[in-house]
């Protein structure tokens, strides 16, 4: 019990770190897309929680809002508006794919080394700049107040970009 | 060895991004590879959030929240190119896409 208490954190980092990593695996073998979309919620919500355990609770939750309710919907939408019986009979993998395995164990090799061979300190230092230290408002007012004052430009050019990829969406969603 | 660093961060991020890529590269189906283009934003945003805690740093948190905005325009964009291309080839593979083969 004094263990769990100790390191109940790491724990929950190590669970839900194999969750997403098994999520996002179904993702890529999985044949019906179906559920490499239901395996992929289960790696959104994984990776949420991963975020609520870095001090991140904004993020977070909105992680979990539109990742695991806004694209989730849409995907499972797209998936079920397309008719995809014919898809068992394919072939999974393109014949690129071992040069593509090739690619990818190279690129772990690689950042493993940089992974093992870098130290960054001590973390967490100044925790109360999260806004998460008791007797602070939480998380989600530290982040307005820096989005509405140092990030306004950047939050107004999102606006105008969602606006774009809306219109954009209808386009291209249009029947000719 | 137990606790958790940025370091554990930086792993499981890089396997998301692993995963990802070999998603988009060696998989047919369109819709699969839209997916892993998600994993592989997932990995960014993981990235992100373990920088903003180890050098307690607010920036990295907002930085995410834009990561995910963008995330959410390109599912939204992404996904109504594959309806354009479902009307025209009646499939999903994407190697009904040869178009502008030379």
């Amino acid at each position: 019990m004094e263990f769990l208490t100790a390191h109940g954190a790491d724990l929950l980092f190590y669970v839900f770190a194999l969750l997403a990593v098994g999520g996002a695996l179904g993702v890529v073998t999985l044949r019906s897309p179906m559920y490499g979309a239901l395996s992929l919620l289960v790696t959104f919500l994984a990776v949420a929680v991963l975020f609520l355990l870095r001090s991140a609770e904004f993020v977070g939750i909105v992680q979990i809002f539109v990742y695991g309710g806004g694209i989730m919907v849409l995907f499972l939408f797209v998936i079920m508006l397309v008719n995809l019986h014919k898809l068992p009979d394919l072939r999974l993998f393109h014949g690129q794919s071992p040069f593509v395995v090739a690619l990818v164990v190279a690129l772990l090799a690689l950042f493993g080394y940089f992974f093992v061979h870098v130290s960054f300190g001590p973390a967490f230092v100044r925790p109360e700049v999260f806004g998460t230290v008791k007797g602070q408002t939480g998380n989600p007012q530290a982040v307005a107040l820096s989005l509405f004052q140092q990030q306004l430009l950047p939050f107004e050019i999102a606006s105008i970009f969602l606006l774009v990829a809306m219109i954009g969406a209808v386009v291209l969603g249009r029947r000719q | 060895m137990f606790a958790v660093t940025t370091t554990h961060y930086l792993v499981v991020s890089f396997l998301l991004f692993a995963i990802g890529i070999f998603g988009i590269a060696a998989r047919k189906n369109m819709i699969t590879v839209l997916m892993s283009i998600e994993l592989v934003l997932n990995s960014v945003n993981l990235n992100l959030i373990a920088f903003s805690y180890q050098h307690s740093d607010l920036t990295g948190q907002i930085f995410a929240v834009f990561t995910i905005t963008v995330a959410a325009g390109e599912a939204a964009v992404g996904l109504g190119i594959l309806i354009a291309f479902f009307r025209l080839r009646e499939s999903t593979t994407l190697d009904g896409a040869s178009e502008l083969k030379g």
